[in-house]
């Protein structure tokens, strides 16, 4: 039994069925990526997931219990954080501050009202911060708006934000998407430092083939709502019909 | 000390002087002179400058730090009001229960207020909240005249309980506001050559009330809540995903800014006993979103100098008239004078809003940070001086 599992979600946007049956389940402590062809339902299922949408039927269930019609931020304190295709971050406030809040959200809950005394005055959390801050080589800009750094400062930021919160399941999805190369190595570089650091499970959405393959353990691949097959990244590479789904996108690359 | 960092001490420890020294501040011109029109050093103004301001550090807890625009504090302004009369007509004359009541009922209801118009964002909240605002002014006008008194307005009279104080004094007049026995109207004169200063007991009471009010919003913004409120108006996106609930802290900031509105409201009433329906009118909430983007949203002193501009201009600039400026033009030709006259004329008196709006404008326009942005502009010409000076100085030495 996985961490996350999904049974028969279906998912219908008016006459378009964006997911019909789509059954996965994630082992813990392993890296699952869900690739496809655009349009092929994958940012629907994962919208799923974290409670941005309810789906039609079927279950979702993660750790023992069901998200379904849970919002975002109960679904994040049961331990599932997200990475967003444009990072998220909280661009007016500074890189610091940025590293606090989802520290108070882990140890205050959804909300808590802690107005008198100064956020400098939580020694525990702040040396977290900076340590975190440290961590992903981020510890001299800790002053600087978060909204003028680079694109790839944003997306370590906001995966360093997401870690700091030491979820179960850390959900990405196409964290490389619109980078250069060199950006996506460096990606691919954090999140397999990530896994091998710390017993978490992530979930990957992507379209980069060179991420997946460098990464994940199992993969599913999703077309027209359905997963097509899932198997471990040697067996998929070659698979006819993963081939057939992909035709005219990637069946060259 | 206070719990604050030195930046933010300085900070409370200049307004704290400010305010104290305000009489001699607000008063540099000797009193027959003809620029003791310009004086603001008298007791109804300066209380007008610390109440208004309370009114907008509380507001610009909401709207600086959540950004979410409310259009409808007037109303909590003016519910304070109420209160405090209602606890001089039934209570006492003494001002710390009225200031008390104020504060609560005014958070109550705009817990309420928030409740319902923060189910919206943006726009929508905004059209609610002034909504709500125009629905109070209209039931305080007219339906509920037995609680307000319609538009008469509500005051103490001769026949009011005050259970714990008196209705009347021994010479058959009504009592006045106090606070145990201290007068709010006591004031002395100090006169020095050709200067003359007053101390009121009512301005020092809403000098120090705003300087604890200005206090308390240090610490929200410096506090972990005041970093959620500012978090919801960078990404509410990222906030939720993070597992933070953004709706109570939004509403929480709501009902603390009511609060801070129903204590200027309430102090109001302190200094003069009476409450009009007025006071909950759209203009009046207009009125503190100037206040709070002239000087600055989301900076902390930045509120208290816009309310304090809004209310010189308004209470200085519109007591010029025709006659001042034909006065002040005396020695030029008659033609140039009058016509000079004929143009100035309308940005004074009852047109002072005309220079409001013109000042508004520029500061919106040029200095998008308001007021405090102005300063640090200033601040930052000086330094940079100072520092070219020290370079030259420096590279100089060698050389001899």
């Amino acid at each position: 039994m996985g961490i996350l599992e999904v049974k028969d979600v279906s998912k219908r946007f008016g006459g378009l069925k964006a997911l019909s049956d789509v059954n996965l389940s994630v082992a813990q402590n392993t890296c699952h990526a869900i690739i496809g062809p655009n349009g092929a339902g994958k940012s629907t299922l994962l919208n799923c997931l974290v409670g941005k949408l309810i789906p039609d039927t079927g279950s979702v269930m993660f750790d023992g219990q069901s998200v379904l019609g849970r919002s975002p931020h109960e679904i994040n304190q049961m331990g599932i954080s997200r990475v967003f295709q444009t990072p998220e971050i909280f661009g007016d406030l500074s890189v610091f501050e940025n590293m606090m809040i989802p520290l108070f959200a882990r140890r205050d809950g959804a909300y808590r009202m802690h107005a008198y005394e100064s956020v400098a005055s939580e020694k525990e959390l702040v040396s977290r911060a900076l340590q975190m801050l440290e961590d992903v080589n981020m510890a001299d800009k800790r002053h600087m708006h978060a909204a003028s750094m680079s694109r790839g400062d944003k997306r370590r930021l906001e995966m360093a934000m997401c870690l700091i919160q030491e979820p179960k399941l850390l959900l990405l999805d196409e964290p490389t998407a619109g980078m250069a190369r060199a950006d996506t190595n460096n990606t691919i570089d954090l999140l397999r430092q990530i896994k091998d650091s710390r017993d978490i499970t992530i979930a990957i959405i992507e379209h980069d083939m060179h991420v997946v393959f460098s990464l994940a353990d199992r993969i599913t691949v999703l077309a027209q709502g359905t997963p097509l097959v899932e198997d471990v990244p040697e067996r998929i590479k070659g698979h006819p019909k993963v081939k057939e789904a992909y035709l005219g996108e990637t069946a060259h690359a | 000390m206070f719990g604050l960092e030195k930046k933010d001490l300085n900070l409370l420890i200049i307004v704290a002087l400010l305010t104290m020294l305000a009489p001699f501040i607000l008063n540099p011109f000797p009193t027959d002179s003809a620029l003791a029109q310009f004086n603001a050093g008298y007791p109804d103004l300066m209380q007008r400058f610390v109440i208004y301001g309370i009114f907008a550090i509380g507001f610009n807890i909401l709207f600086g730090l959540t950004g979410y625009l409310s259009f409808g504090h007037a109303a909590f302004l003016g519910v304070g009001s109420y209160s405090a009369v209602w606890m001089f007509k039934l209570l006492s004359m003494n001002v710390l229960p009225a200031l008390v009541l104020s504060v609560i009922i005014a958070g109550a209801f705009s817990w309420l207020i928030g409740f319902i118009s923060l189910r919206r964002t943006g726009i929508y909240f905004s059209i609610l909240t002034l909504a709500f605002a125009q629905m109070s002014f209209a039931l305080a006008y007219s339906v509920l005249t037995p609680i307000t008194n319609g538009e008469t307005g509500l005051q103490i009279t001769l026949d009011d309980p005050r259970i714990l104080g008196m209705s009347a004094t021994a010479d058959g007049s009504i009592p006045v506001t106090n606070i145990f026995g201290l007068e709010m109207r006591a004031a002395t004169d100090l006169v020095i050559g050709p200067w003359s200063f007053t101390f009121s007991v009512g301005y020092y009471l809403c000098a120090l009330v705003m300087l604890v009010a200005f206090y308390l919003s240090i610490r929200i913004f410096r506090s972990p809540f005041g970093m959620m409120l500012r978090a919801i108006k960078s990404n509410q996106t990222r906030m939720n995903y993070t597992g933070l609930n953004p709706k109570p802290y939004t509403l929480a900031a709501f009902v603390i800014s009511g609060m801070y509105a129903g204590l200027a409201g309430g102090l109001l009433a302190c200094m003069d006993p009476l409450a009009g329906a007025e006071r909950m009118q759209w203009t009046a909430s207009g009125e503190v979103v100037l206040m709070t983007i002239l000087g600055g949203a989301g900076t902390l002193i930045g509120p208290v100098l816009g309310a304090g501009m809004i209310k010189y201009f308004e209470n200085i600039f519109s007591k010029i008239n025709e006659a001042t400026l034909h006065s002040w033009f005396d020695v030029l030709p008659d033609p140039m004078e009058n016509g000079l006259v004929w143009v100035l004329e309308h940005f004074v008196g009852a047109g002072w809003h005309l220079t409001l709006g013109v000042i508004f404008m520029l500061v919106v326009t040029f200095l998008p940070g308001g007021l405090v942005e102005g300063g640090q502009r200033i601040g930052r010409l000086f330094n940079r001086t100072k520092a070219a000076k020290d370079d030259e100085s420096a590279a100089t030495k060698p050389a001899e």
